[in-house]
């Protein structure tokens, strides 16, 4: 019912081993079992498939569009615009001491 | 009551026929009786929305009301609405009571509407059936065994079971359009930058954008005159001249140049989706518009790049939840590095986990240029398609999604067959340019199929005279689902 297949061009089809599916994990500091490590494989190689179909596509001299409004970035004047809203911020933590957020210790 | 449209609503809490308490308690109780089934809703708060209705009176009988004053409003719950839990879908945010407004309900509440809930949702508005939301999937009121399309699925319900005047939804590939499409009702997607972004909780920001959804054209265009304009707290926000959205809806559409883009009629489109379609433009012709054969050629392309960008940019956004100042902590964890791994992942679900996956790996050394930027080049040539076939047309036709609701769980745990439902509504979001659905029939098991309308850059008010005039013509826009 889908037309759209993925025509997937060979020399770029990769697929994720599950050494790079652990690293891509830890970079987004995301913990995971084994046995979700490898759902997530087979899963990201299909979407992975999918997005191969980009690369038959000639992009030479094509600028690329980070934005759909090519707008300098706006400045205002330098000075301060925001109140102290401390303790509305700190309800809401997990963990709060003193006015501090509390996280395990980083250093010994 | 439930049938009236915001601007009879507005004129008989104007002339007293009705108090905003009295409206907004019989939406109260309507939620009571019909949410349980539905679960369009994730956080209603009667006291709140009554106290907010209680103003709305005193205003009205000052006599300085406006349009939308004392109307209730439904909110997706992507926005951060003071002293509201705010969850965006997910267990992250399962105790976020939002210490500030975003800009589009400080809007409405300075018009004087009522917040009447907030509204269900795709976790972190990732997804197309409302089947990713922690608080549970969404039914649509069609049929309760089908999905209502996501992302805006809870207000897309809600407006259908006449459950709330009007809501809001955000759009970041399809999302305020095909549920909208699903659940019979209309929704618009502005142009990007038109609604401002504080406070809404951020997918993938250079695509995300705030509309409104609603039973009618003039709805949204009522809706969209309170929630545009300019925010200098959202460095994309635009800075234009205030508009009147309502202010070309009853011009005649004699001389409209309708543009058919050949790549959205292709083998795919559902037969029943395409004979709905097809008597919608034979309408739009007998209303005097003409009929243009456009191309879109890269626009095939923009499932591929949009499961690029969007997910680079989520990966980014989402960097944000890690168990420190706010939202979901783990409840064991050894050091920093396990806290923030434990918490995100089990904060998170797996659509979610799926998508900053998939961005951390486009944006990681090596893959850089042969995901990120190759997508940005192609988004370009996306872009310039629609550029070229403006010259020749002034809006665009063509069906908001290949077919009608789905039965929940049919999509399984395939994400990439999910992805594809938003193949004709992913493109405007990457070009940035203004997208709607209406209502334009019924397809198979008597599910509602949407009409959409592409317009260019700023072309809301012709694109909603476009809808309006459709709608004084046709009545799908006001079937209501059986035993509503």
């Amino acid at each position: 019912m889908i037309p759209y297949r993925p025509c997937l061009n060979i020399v770029f089809a990769m697929s994720l081993t599950t050494q790079d599916v652990e690293k891509v994990a830890r970079l987004a500091r995301l913990a995971m079992s084994p046995s979700e490590i490898e759902t997530a494989r087979k899963q990201l190689n299909g979407i992975f498939g999918l997005i191969a179909e980009m690369q038959a596509v000639d992009t030479d001299g094509v600028e690329p569009m980070s934005h759909s409004q090519e707008l300098a970035q706006r400045l205002r004047e330098d000075k301060v615009t925001e109140s102290n809203q401390r303790e509305a911020f700190q309800a809401i933590a997990p963990q709060v001491e003193q006015g501090l957020f509390l996280v395990p210790k980083v250093i010994e | 009551m439930f049938e009236s449209s915001l601007k009879q609503l507005g004129d008989a809490l104007r002339a007293k026929q009705i108090s905003s308490v009295e409206l907004t308690q019989s939406y109260l109780d309507r939620m009571a009786q019909l949410n349980p089934e539905l679960n369009a809703f994730i956080t209603i708060n009667p006291e709140m929305s009554l106290a907010q209705a209680e103003a709305a009176d005193a205003r009205l009988a000052a006599g300085t009301a406006e349009a939308l004053t004392g109307i209730p409003i439904a909110q997706k719950d992507i926005f951060c609405a003071k002293d509201w839990l705010t969850t965006c879908g997910s267990k992250m945010l399962h105790n976020f009571v939002s210490p500030y407004d975003a800009h589009v309900i400080s809007q409405f509440n300075n018009a004087g509407a009522i917040n009447l809930g907030k509204t269900n949702m795709d976790e972190f508005a990732m997804g197309s059936s409302n089947e990713t939301s922690y608080y549970g999937a969404v039914k649509n009121p069609w049929d309760t065994a089908r999905v209502p399309g996501g992302s805006s699925g809870g207000t897309a319900a809600a407006v259908a079971a006449r459950l709330c005047a009007a809501a809001t939804g955000t759009d970041t590939g399809g999302s305020i359009r095909q549920p909208a499409a699903l659940c019979g009702i209309s929704g618009l997607k502005p142009t990007y930058g038109v609604c401002s972004r504080y406070g809404m909780i951020a997918f993938a920001s250079s695509l995300d954008q705030a509309g409104p959804m609603g039973r009618s054209a003039e709805d949204l265009a009522l809706m969209m005159n309170v929630m545009a304009g300019f925010d200098e707290r959202d460095s994309t926000s635009l800075q234009r001249d205030k508009e009147d959205y309502t202010r070309d809806l009853n011009k005649p559409l004699t001389g409209l140049r309708i543009g058919l883009p050949k790549e959205f009629f292709a083998a795919g489109m559902g037969a029943d989706v395409a004979k709905a379609i097809e008597a919608a433009i034979a309408e739009y012709k007998k209303l005097g518009a003409t009929i243009v054969d456009i191309s879109l050629p890269n626009s095939k392309l923009s499932v591929p790049v949009y499961y690029v960008l969007a997910p680079a940019e989520a990966s980014s956004n989402l960097s944000r939840f890690d168990g420190v100042r706010y939202g979901y902590r783990a409840p064991e964890y050894g050091d920093l590095a396990d806290m923030y791994e434990k918490s995100r992942a089990q904060g998170f679900g797996a659509e979610v986990q799926r998508r900053i996956m998939i961005g951390t790996y486009v944006l990681s050394h090596g893959y850089y240029d042969a995901y990120y930027i190759k997508a940005q080049r192609i988004r370009r040539q996306i872009a310039q398609d629609f550029v070229a076939a403006y010259k020749q047309c002034d809006v665009i036709m063509g069906p908001t999604s290949p077919s009608t609701a789905f039965k929940l769980g049919e999509k399984g745990d395939d994400p990439v067959q999910m992805y594809l439902s938003d193949i004709y509504t992913i493109a405007v979001n990457l070009a940035g340019l203004p997208g709607m659905s209406i209502p334009c029939g019924f397809g198979n098991n008597n599910m509602p199929v949407g009409l959409q309308i592409i317009g260019n850059y700023f072309d809301e008010a012709r694109m909603l005279n476009v809808a309006h005039q459709y709608q004084l013509a046709t009545d799908w826009h006001s079937r209501a689902p059986q035993g509503i």
